[in-house]
């Protein structure tokens, strides 16, 4: 006991030595029970990450709904996005009970539409367009419609530059080099330009603007793929399974894509807000989804035209595309946050 | 060991230090109770596991802790002529305006990504002279020019005007080496200086530094995981482990009586060519997490020898002779005698007998 | 760094011919003839044909057209102004379209690069979240929702600006197209100088310049700014797009009488000629904008300059 407290342990002068202190915590043959202080995995650190970055749950939970309202929206009245009913035409917003707080009223430069018409019991949630069609109804299918373009367009980004990189980088040499090439030409084109072409040449409608987003989109994905390929090409467990004499196709897909799973994620989820935007583009310059087919982009181009008589026409889908392509944009930040470890502190 | 000849010739002293980091899991802390002193003219090699806080201790001293890390506790004192500053009481920006570069210079790990890939080779070495020595620019580029000699760099002049991609590693490190000489500082820090690089690199640039350290008489703090380095070029050496430095010595000391269970485990992992296994040992499992609160020895759960009370109570520091110090309560008097492994005592011995027969 | 510039230029004319040679065989194979006049027999058809070299095989014609379009000339336009030479009518609209397109680029990049550095310096403070949310905002809101909003509020609601492009006030009505048009632009160039920056600043030659003592605003001027500046050229190139992109958007909403109004028109009323110009025009323009982009980094940037030498 004097012993110990001659020595320089801060604070342990008071404590007593137990009778069986000194003897070995562990068995001659028991073996060491190691405590594992590397837990969790790589796949719930990312989750972790991303769970404390507000903006992209937010982001997440606001793609979320509005996929939902995309899908049940248009069956959540009677109308369908081309039904017309003229008497009915150019109304503002009015929602039941909201009604009574002095806004969604269906007030328009101070008299109320519906009352003065005689629509004691009708309600267009977000008005209707001077065709006198349903904003709320072609708002959610003009949704659907930009969403599945943009899944569609990105999805096919995704296999074609995927194949495209993972061919040019694995097999590197003179098929690189003419696949590089290949795709810087095509990259210089500016997609304005090849948008508008095809949009001139191929009949109007949806496949016609998916095929317009997808022949440059790959480019980018293609990219990541190579310079992923590259870098693994190098290191030691895929020369491990070339000297194994595993087949090239196999080595592609078994040890080389689950590396580059994370990249093309994050570079999807930044591609879909382009490609809603380019669609919207498309429409804006007359190149859409024929009427009275709705998309986001065609919705804003026809509320355009109206913007300065009845604004109400135009604000609905304005806010639905900048939600979208805003929560896209923070889910995809936050994810690219999650999943790189440079962000790591310390 | 008289005290008064410590105090003459000590420039750096460092005491209870403790250093935590904020992170988004909670605090870390990564530096506890560090107790260190750094002699004139002598060479101590910091040694540990990634994640022991080595780099963090050294980044302390220059003032350069990443902006969530601060000190909790305890000192750090420098001897400038005579004059004894605590630097754990400057702001960092005071610590770097007034000593580093200048009195303190550390060379960095990884001399592929340490020099600034946009600026002439030359102007970076000036960089530190303009700023720290009123010199004229014709001054410092003279002095420039003696250094890239000084570390070895054959046609100066031409390399002066290069950028740091026209020159391979071990040129890099030497500039890099050239810039923290370039005002004379009283200690050099080298943290991992030659992991980088090639093995045969490795071991001129060793040369270079025990080299301009006996010409110049400057302190070198060593921070390194390679007991080979250590063997060559220390006096000193402090074992760190997760964040406390577990034992500590001289060479010999440490060399070829260690104490601690780590240390052994530690040298036995040290590759030898002519140990009569062929298997490398290795320490089982990984670092301890700092973030949680450490109840006993950290080192206990990997540790085949641990007694009881190392669970219970962190074991003090205990003087077992010389300079000797070890923190493990295996050195209390009433703990049973254990000896190092067998492999490991006959590797001593042998190096023993080579080094004196 | 002859040979990295010569090689550019030379990827540059070669992607123009491929434009070319689409845009060619879009306009061969579109339907209709410029003689579709019913009164024409066989045989006039047949002279009318000898006469402007549409007899002749595919890539003579092709030749022919290279040449035309590098003489400037793509013929007249069918619908908009039936007859006009299309270069008459591209000559009068380009410098608007560029001066806008300059003037946005310019505001962007300028107040983008200081809403970026500001954020890095200030990292996790409130002036750090203020950025990056003009930044996440000015990224995911199409410029022209922008320019509606500006119309709207801005023009129609407070009358600051003129809401259509007015002839006699040519700058005072680019104001609004260029901030409508400019944030796309500050978003980017905020956002990737941010995220830059902060690599710079944590980078090994930003410890060992610090570890060298040198004063602060010494360390991020010539070692934080200069690297992060050198990157930021590289995203100069790819934010042109959307500034093409934008300017047919914006010049329809503000009535601006250039290049992206003219080229929305002549979509809409199938005028393939003045298409084909416009699409040529922008092509050119942004492979010329890439072409210097490139350039200017590889004069800049050292490790583009200065080739390896061995050792």
């Amino acid at each position: 006991m004097s012993a110990n407290e001659r020595l320089d342990a801060k604070g342990y002068g008071t404590y007593e030595f137990a009778s069986d202190d000194f003897t070995f915590a562990y068995d001659e043959n028991e073996k060491i029970i190691y405590k594992s202080y590397t837990a969790s995995s790589y796949l719930a650190d990312v989750l972790h990450a991303f769970l404390k970055n507000k903006g992209a749950v937010i982001g997440f939970i606001v793609i979320v709904i509005i996929a939902i309202l995309a899908l049940v929206g248009p069956m959540m009245n009677e109308h369908t996005y081309k039904s017309i009913i003229i008497e009915h035409a150019s109304l503002v917003p009015r929602v039941p009970f909201l009604e009574n707080f002095g806004i969604f009223d269906g007030v328009y430069k101070g008299s109320n539409q519906y009352l003065d018409k005689g629509f004691t019991d009708i309600y267009y949630w977000f008005g209707s367009d001077p065709q006198g069609r349903d904003i709320w109804t072609r708002v959610w299918e003009g949704t659907r419609i930009s969403l599945i373009i943009a899944f569609t367009a990105v999805c096919i980004d995704i296999f074609i530059g995927m194949i495209y990189g993972l061919i040019s980088g694995y097999f590197g040499g003179k098929v690189d080099m003419v696949m590089q090439r290949f795709a810087e030409i095509l990259n210089g084109i500016p997609t304005l330009v090849v948008v508008t072409l095809l949009g001139l040449i191929l009949p109007r409608g949806v496949t016609s603007i998916i095929f317009a987003l997808m022949i440059t989109g790959w480019i980018g994905m293609s990219r990541i793929a190579r310079a992923q390929v590259l870098k693994l090409k190098e290191q030691e467990f895929i020369l491990a399974s070339k000297t194994l004499g595993a087949q090239h196709f196999r080595i592609i897909f078994k040890d080389i894509l689950p590396n580059i799973f994370g990249q093309i994620i994050i570079m999807s989820m930044f591609s879909i807000p382009n490609a809603i935007f380019t669609e919207a583009f498309l429409s804006f310059v007359g190149l859409g989804v024929p009427a009275p087919m709705a998309s986001l982009g065609s919705l804003i181009s026809e509320g355009y035209k109206s913007l300065t008589t009845y604004p109400h026409v135009i604000v609905a889908p304005i806010v639905v595309l900048a939600l979208l392509m805003l929560s896209f944009n923070l889910f995809a930040d936050g994810l690219r946050d999650a999943f790189d470890p440079k962000m790591k502190q310390m | 060991m008289s005290e008064k000849k410590d105090k003459k010739d000590r420039v750096l002293s460092i005491r209870d230090l403790d250093i935590s980091f904020d992170t988004s899991n909670g605090v870390v802390k990564a530096i506890r109770g560090v107790r260190l002193d750094l002699f004139k003219g002598e060479t101590i090699a910091i040694v540990g596991e990634s994640g022991s806080g080595k780099s963090v201790t050294v980044k302390a001293i220059m003032g350069i802790l990443a902006s969530n890390g601060h000190i909790d506790n305890g000192s750090i004192t420098f001897f400038d002529e005579g004059k004894a500053i605590d630097l754990v009481k400057m702001k960092p920006k005071d610590i770097r305006y007034n000593y580093c570069g200048k009195k303190i210079a550390m060379v960095f790990q990884d001399p592929m990504t340490s020099l600034d890939p946009t600026m002439t080779i030359g102007r970076q070495i000036m960089e530190p002279i303009l700023e720290h020595l009123k010199v004229s620019h014709q001054e410092a580029k003279n002095r420039a020019m003696e250094l890239l000699e000084l570390v070895g760099i054959e046609n100066p002049q031409k390399r002066f005007k290069q950028y740091p991609h026209q020159l391979s590693g071990g040129m890099r490190q030497r500039v890099v080496i050239a810039i923290a000489l370039s005002c004379d500082p009283q200690i050099l820090i080298c943290d991992e200086p030659t992991t980088a690089l090639d093995v045969t690199i490795q071991a001129k640039i060793l040369e270079l530094i025990k080299d301009i350290q006996y010409k110049k008489n400057i302190s070198v703090i060593y921070i390194t995981h390679d007991l080979g380095v250590v063997a060559k070029v220390a006096d000193y050496v402090a074992v760190m482990y997760a964040g406390k430095i577990i034992e500590k010595g001289n060479i010999d000391e440490i060399f070829y009586d260690p104490r601690h269970p780590y240390t052994w485990g530690l040298l036995s992992s040290m590759p030898d060519v002519d140990t009569d296994s062929h298997r490398l040992f290795a320490i089982p499992g990984s670092c301890p997490n700092l973030l949680e609160r450490v109840e006993g020895d950290a080192f206990a759960p990997r540790n085949p020898y641990a007694l009881k009370i190392d669970f219970k109570v962190e074991p003090p520091i205990f003087d077992v002779g010389g300079q000797h110090r070890v923190a493990s309560w295996l050195c209390h008097p009433n703990a049973p005698k254990v000896e190092m492994p067998e492999q490991l005592r006959k590797r001593i011995d042998k190096m023993l007998k080579e080094v004196r027969g | 760094m002859g040979k990295y510039i010569t090689k550019r230029v030379l990827i540059a004319i070669f992607t123009l011919l491929v434009i070319l040679f689409v845009l060619f065989v879009m306009l061969d194979k579109m339907p209709g003839s410029p003689f579709n006049d019913e009164k024409l027999t066989a045989d006039q058809l047949a002279l009318l044909n000898a006469k402007y070299g549409l007899d002749q095989p595919f890539m003579i014609r092709f030749i022919n057209y290279v040449k035309c379009v590098i003489k400037f000339d793509f013929g007249v336009s069918y619908n908009i102004q039936k007859n006009l030479a299309v270069s008459s009518m591209l000559a009068t609209r380009l410098p608007i379209s560029i001066q806008i397109g300059l003037q946005a680029m310019v505001v962007g990049t300028i107040i983008g690069m200081l809403l970026g550095i500001i954020a890095a310096l200030k990292r996790n403070t409130w002036i750090d979240t203020l950025c990056t949310g003009i930044s996440v905002l000015g990224v995911s809101v199409p410029s022209y929702v922008i320019a509606l909003g500006l119309a709207y509020f801005v023009g129609f609601k407070l009358g600051w600006f003129p809401i259509l492009y007015n002839a006699s006030k040519p700058f005072i009505s680019t104001i609004m197209p260029t901030m409508a048009l400019s944030l796309s632009p500050i978003a980017n160039i905020a956002r990737f100088t941010r995220s830059e920056m902060i690599e710079v600043l944590n980078s090994d030659y930003v410890l060992l310049a610090q570890s060298k003592g040198i004063k602060q605003y010494k360390l991020i001027i010539n070692h934080v700014l200069r690297n992060t500046l050198i990157s930021i050229i590289t995203v100069m190139g790819p934010l042109l797009v959307g500034l093409l992109t934008g300017s047919m958007v914006i010049e329809k909403i503000f009535s601006i009488p250039g290049l992206g109004y003219l080229m929305v028109q002549a979509i809409q009323n199938n005028d393939y000629n003045v298409v084909m110009a416009c699409a040529f025009i922008y092509s050119f323009l942004y492979i010329f904008v890439m072409l210097i982009v490139d350039i200017l980094y590889g004069i800049i940037d050292p490790r583009i300059r200065v080739a390896k030498e061995g050792e």
